[in-house]
């Protein structure tokens, strides 16, 4: 079967040859013309006047608009509309499109931006948590507060309370292709290409901003050059535009952000400020825990509720806890509108409780991995899909959803074994004993990611599938390929059904005008979504083949046979091309949609309780570090994981995605900094300040390893859902250089040691908080 | 009509030169349709416009988007597309990046694939080294190494083989000869800029959007790309390319050379010059402290006046130079042995980035005493400066942790940094001293390089 094999990326021919094509690589028609936004240069403030002569003086510029100019809605949010494409009257970050510059080239579009003289009158700015909780100001009135026991009552009678408070910084998604967008003037409305991951949001918003309905507008993405959830709702800006002014000006329109405005204007991770209080007992038990998550959400709403919910629904990650009371406050501030960024919150939520464990750990003096275990919720009693053992009945996580599918007590133990934990740490013990200068220190951390979109009515997908009379296949779905293999899974999910190879299906590019009001390809959704759509539509088809071939062998139809590109039916035995031909010839319908939508959900997001997610899934990761003791430098220098991915898809691209995640997790946690300047503006813009991890950077040594059994629910093919949650295999480099601090500081130190650890955030930790 | 004219994928072309700061990647891709090669950052730093330059100096990896087109002349230029071969079949490179999944999304890629070919044509397997300057968000890099050790040591495929015998010799435009020529010339033209390896003058066009004054390459200045064995030590013209440099002194200046293999990127050593880092005055330039801890000597040169002086002194302020108008760098000199020089780079990220603080030291002992001293920092000071107080507390006392720690607190005299995005104030300071505690630390045969250090 065509599912399990480790198949190669099914563009991977065309990325080394440089024939995949971006957006930005469509060989545009003669008039085309390009834009670029005027951007703000205050945080905060009201326009007074807009002088915008030397932009319309400036050499190939066609036209500039302004808010006023706009014939419909003037919003790009993908929320409750209070995202100005250009802005009206407030100014709210530094770097708002202001007025949008349409031009003959590229080059003179953003030249002619720079040239707009824009009064304000300055207001005081909110920039940072501590100012948007002095000033009240958040999203959602006041904190949202879900609750499970009495954690207040239960910390106050534990024999120790353990409580702190950190800090973690946001990422900028830094996907290698910028936003870009291509709008065609079409009959009746506009063919727009997105660099998108939610072609549906697209569509809408360009509908909407052009006064037509959503059928006027189509939407196509064949590939993005990354994603990383970057380009869920921060490409709308830039295709309302396209879709505008070739609607407007009946040319083709295109825009694409410069590295250095794409990184002004859009959206990053949320950065948090989470403060814990935990009731513990002797053995490091948790008895009662509460959090604060305070997260930093920009200017506008955008994604930040579900995002900041992620949060909370990840607060309690591998850990049962009877008292548990999550307090989250969504703040506004004059920054960046924070957005969907690969975990979604999760992440977030999940570095706090493992910070919790990690401080209990060095407080009691023990292992933390002994801490962690201690808390560990139970194990499912058959992981390889079975029942539900006695112990783990009713065992439910601070949202009141019952975990059925625990496996990391032997996930973790497998880990332990493979990566020789124990005799490490002994060695990292002795090592450090003979040195001086550097410090090594090494963690093991554990994964659980809901999987489902919080936003239940999105868990839902289609797909297009057409099986031609010489027995080729062509697919479509609801997802987008931003480099995570959708595609190449997808096909293989279709070529199984059929049982023929994987290259005979054709893969295109996502299209609304195939497939309509799909969700964004996100919360690692994709290929559980889409895959069952397909296989769906697939099943249907095959469904019919075998109906009439069995017809016309007098066979039953469940005796017909699609294997190895042969089908057999009835004692004869043809090519997969030759049944179709048939089935043609016979007037069988050879195309059918499919329709999935992900079963058992229910969620009631205001109490706070339900079944948000349909299963979870797992991993585990080992990091050994070093650093040096006077200058905080640091390295990875040896990465053991074992993740689950249930029965994999496609093994290759499964730990392509776990490598990748985990070096993009420790990106976050390290050397990727954002830095305001007092007045607003992100310093660090573009690649020569922002660092993310370079090919040294990576481990050292890489094991990477697949757990191997089956999802407990019937998935596609009993696989799990792999985009994010190795993300957070990284938190294990976060915890090891904690340890490494530890160690230099000595006995009974609490290192303060907040996110990203670069190596100035080490030194102030190795200082004492103080530098 | 200025024309410059090149081999492209085999080739021979000629291309208007009427604006000599048009980018190559702006060229392939609007001009040529040859999208193969991705515009990531359009600042040097990301390594998805990365192609192969071959001229007779050998093959480099360049970046596209910050090359201007008078630099190519005279050159062989390959891009992705030009790496597959005459029937289409791929390049070993490629066909290992597809088998050992190093795509993901696929818009690095062409850069690193031009990285590996490049690599490989030259048997280069210091993976980490040449790739730092391609930077990849979705695959972690592993598969890619897998790529890149699967290939090593292969010999690559004869069509990347350019014969530059193809081109006839003609003059190249906005480039003076030899520099003499170019002497001339800037006398007359003292408003003019300079262009050695444009990869700070190129984000003047890419991102500051500057329509240059008169320009000047450097590139055809064959007599200031030599590194000459001379009396005082080593003279290096000031056209010589940092990867140059970097092999020129591997044997006799290690600790020198180490510094220059953290210099930015590979794409960016090939085109950048020493006489560009120093001529451009930067504070966080990372030659000038190690050249200043080495007692280097600059030589200027305005017409047929000459000059020299010690480094430190040619930088008087930030940005500002004693260097007049017309007047230009030609070579700097350093001497043949610096035993005890010890230099280090801090920055967010070990490779490709821009020094926090680079601190670079040279302290002779004998018989336990300290009989000499030359520090310098950059990222300290407007300038690139020598730590003179540490230096007076350290001459002349036994070289002990007592004099060491003494002298730690002499940074403070010498130093009043500033906070910026890459760091505070208060860590440059502390680091500075921590340095001079390193280099103690290392004196005494401790291990202090967390890049020594493995599981």
């Amino acid at each position: 079967m065509s599912v399990a094999k480790p198949l190669p990326h099914d563009s991977a021919p065309l990325h080394v040859t440089g024939r995949a094509r971006y957006i930005d690589d469509v060989a545009l028609p003669a008039n085309t013309l390009h834009l670029a936004f005027g951007l703000s240069t205050v945080a905060h403030g009201e326009i007074v006047a807009m002088d915008l002569d030397a932009v319309r003086a400036a050499p190939g510029v066609v036209a500039v608009l302004t808010a006023d100019d706009l014939p419909f809605a003037n919003d790009v949010s993908p929320s409750i509309h209070d995202e100005p494409l250009l802005a009206t009257g407030t100014v709210h970050y530094v770097g708002q499109p202001m007025f949008l510059v349409i031009a003959e080239s590229h080059l003179q579009a953003r030249k002619a931006a720079r040239m707009g003289r824009i009064e304000y009158r300055e207001r005081p700015a909110i920039l940072t948590v501590d100012q948007a909780l002095a000033a009240g100001s958040r999203f959602e009135g006041g904190p949202v507060i879900w609750a499970k026991g009495d954690a207040a009552k239960a910390i106050a009678g534990a024999p120790r309370v353990i409580e702190g408070s950190f800090d973690m910084g946001g990422q900028e998604h830094f996907y290698l292709e910028g936003q870009a967008a291509l709008a065609l003037p079409a009959e009746g409305g506009v063919t727009v290409q997105s660099s998108t991951q939610h072609p549906t949001e697209i569509q809408h918003k360009v509908a909407e901003a052009l006064g037509l309905p959503m059928n006027a507008v189509r939407v196509e993405i064949r590939r993005m050059g990354g994603g990383f959830g970057g380009k869920e709702s921060q490409g709308n800006a830039l295709a309302v535009s396209c879709g505008l002014v070739a609607h407007l000006f009946g040319r083709p329109a295109k825009m694409r952000y410069d590295r250095d405005d794409d990184m002004t204007i859009t959206g990053k991770r949320h950065d948090f400020r989470i403060e814990y209080r935990a009731g513990v007992d002797g053995t490091g038990r948790i008895l009662g825990l509460e959090f604060r998550h305070l997260a930093r959400c920009g200017w506008s709403q955008d994604l930040s509720l579900p995002v900041a919910d992620r949060a909370m629904l990840h607060a309690d990650n591998a850990y049962l806890l009877d008292h548990v009371r999550i307090e989250s406050h969504r703040l506004r501030t004059n920054t960046q509108s924070a957005t969907a960024y690969r975990g979604f919150g999760g992440p977030q939520g999940m570095l706090g409780i493992e910070r919790a464990m990690d401080h209990i750990g060095h407080a009691l003096g023990l292992d933390p991995l002994s801490v962690r275990r201690a808390n560990f919720y139970a194990d499912m009693a058959d992981a390889s899909g079975g029942g539900i053992s006695g112990k783990m009945k009713g065992q439910t996580t601070p949202y009141q959803m019952e975990v059925e599918d625990f496996i990391l007590h032997g996930m973790v133990s497998a880990l332990e074994a493979s990566s020789d934990y124990a005799a490490r740490k002994r060695a990292v013990a002795v090592w450090n004993a003979e040195n001086s200068v550097l410090k090594k220190g090494i963690a093991l951390t554990p994964v659980k990611f809901g999987i489902s979109f919080t936003l239940t009515h999105l868990n839902q997908a289609g797909a297009l599938v057409h099986v031609y009379q010489d027995g080729s296949i062509h697919l479509n779905h609801g997802g987008t390929e931003m480099g995570q293999g959708l595609n190449r899974k997808v096909a293989q999910v279709a070529a199984s059904a059929f049982g023929v190879d994987a290259g005979v299906v054709a893969i295109t590019a996502t299209d609304t005008g195939k497939v309509p009001n799909t969700s964004a390809t996100a919360a690692s959704s994709g290929s559980d979504l889409n895959g069952m759509a397909v296989k769906t539509a697939c099943d249907t088809i095959r469904a019919r083949m075998a109906e009439h071939l069995a017809r016309e062998h007098q066979a039953e139809p469940s005796s017909v046979r699609f294997e190895a590109g042969r089908v057999m039916v009835g004692g004869e035995e043809m090519s997969f091309g030759e049944a179709a031909s048939r089935c043609y010839q016979g007037r069988v319908s050879l195309s059918s949609t499919g329709f999935y939508a992900t079963p058992k959900l229910n969620w009631d997001r205001k109490a706070g309780r339900g079944r948000p997610f349909l299963y979870f899934a797992y991993g585990a990761a080992v990091s050994e570090v070093v650093i040096d003791t006077l200058t905080g430098e640091n390295r990875i220098l040896r990465a053991d994981i074992l993740h689950d991915c249930g029965a994999s898809l496609n093994p290759a691209i499964d730990i392509g995605q776990i490598e990748g995640g985990y070096v993009q997790g420790a990106g976050w946690l390290t050397t990727e900094e954002l830095v305001w300047d007092d007045k607003g503006r992100l310093r660090t813009h573009a690649p020569s300040t922002y660092k993310i991890p370079a090919c040294s950077d990576r481990p050292a040594q890489f094991h990477v390893a697949l757990w191997g059994r089956k999802n407990h629910v019937p998935t596609i093919y009993r696989s799990k859902a792999v985009g994010e949650p190795p993300l957070m295999l990284a938190f294990s480099e976060a915890f090891a250089l904690r340890d490494a601090v530890a160690a230099a500081l000595g006995p009974g130190a609490r290192p303060q040691l907040d996110a990203p650890a670069t190596p100035e955030a080490i030194l102030k930790a190795l200082s004492g908080g103080e530098l | 009509m200025t024309t410059i004219a090149f081999l492209l994928n085999g080739t021979p072309v000629r291309v208007s030169g009427d604006n000599p700061t048009r980018t190559l990647l702006d060229w392939l891709r609007e001009e040529r349709g040859l999208t193969g090669t991705k515009e990531g950052c359009n600042e040097g730093d990301c390594g998805a416009c990365t192609v192969m330059v071959t001229d007779e100096a050998g093959t480099r990896a360049l970046n596209s988007c910050i090359l201007f087109l008078p630099q190519l002349h005279g050159k062989a230029l390959r891009t992705v597309e030009g790496l597959t071969g005459p029937k289409g079949e791929m390049h070993p490179v490629q066909t290992a990046m597809v088998e050992k999944h190093g795509s993901q999304c696929g818009f690095c890629t062409p850069g690193f694939v031009m990285s590996l070919a490049v690599a490989q044509k030259n048997g280069a397997v210091d993976h980490d080294d040449y790739l730092a300057g391609n930077l990849c968000r979705c695959t972690g890099y592993a598969p890619i190494i897998r790529a890149a050790e699967a290939v090593a040591g292969t010999e690559a495929p004869d069509w990347v083989n350019d014969d530059l015998g193809k081109m006839r010799s003609e003059r190249a435009p906005y480039a003076p000869s030899s520099s003499d020529e170019l002497a001339a010339w800037y006398e007359g033209h003292p408003e003019a800029v300079l262009i050695a390896g444009a990869t700070d003058v190129g984000l003047w066009v890419t991102k500051e959007l500057r329509d240059l004054p008169d320009v000047a390459f450097l590139h055809a200045c064959k007599d200031l790309q030599r590194v000459e064995t001379v009396a005082g030590g080593l003279r290096i013209g000031a056209g010589v390319t940092i990867a140059a440099l970097r092999k020129a002194v591997a044997g006799a200046h290690p600790a020198f050379a180490e510094l220059l293999r953290r210099f930015a990127s590979e794409q960016v050593r090939g085109a950048a010059t020493i006489g560009g880092n120093i001529a451009n005055g930067s504070p966080i330039g990372d030659a000038p402290p190690a050249l200043i801890a080495m007692e280097a000597v600059l030589h200027l040169r305005k017409g047929n006046a000459r000059r020299e002086m010690p480094l430190e002194a040619f930088f008087l302020d930030y940005r500002k130079q004693d260097r007049t108008m017309g007047e230009f760098v030609e070579a700097v000199t350093i001497p043949a042995e610096v035993p005890d020089l010890a230099c280090y780079k801090l920055s967010k990220r070990f490779d490709q980035d821009i020094s926090a603080v680079c601190g670079c030291f040279n302290v002779t002992r004998e018989a336990g005493k300290v009989t000499a001293a030359r520090i310098a920092f950059g990222g300290m000071a407007g300038v690139p400066k020598r730590a003179a107080a540490v230096e007076a507390a350290l001459v002349g006392r036994p070289w002990t942790i007592e004099t060491v720690e003494a002298a730690v607190a002499a940074f403070a005299q010498d130093f009043t940094p500033m906070s910026d995005m890459r760091a505070s104030a208060a860590y440059r300071l502390e680091t500075a001293g921590n340095m001079l505690l390193r280099y103690f630390h290392a004196s005494q045969g401790r291990a202090v390089s967390v890049l020594e250090v493995s599981a």
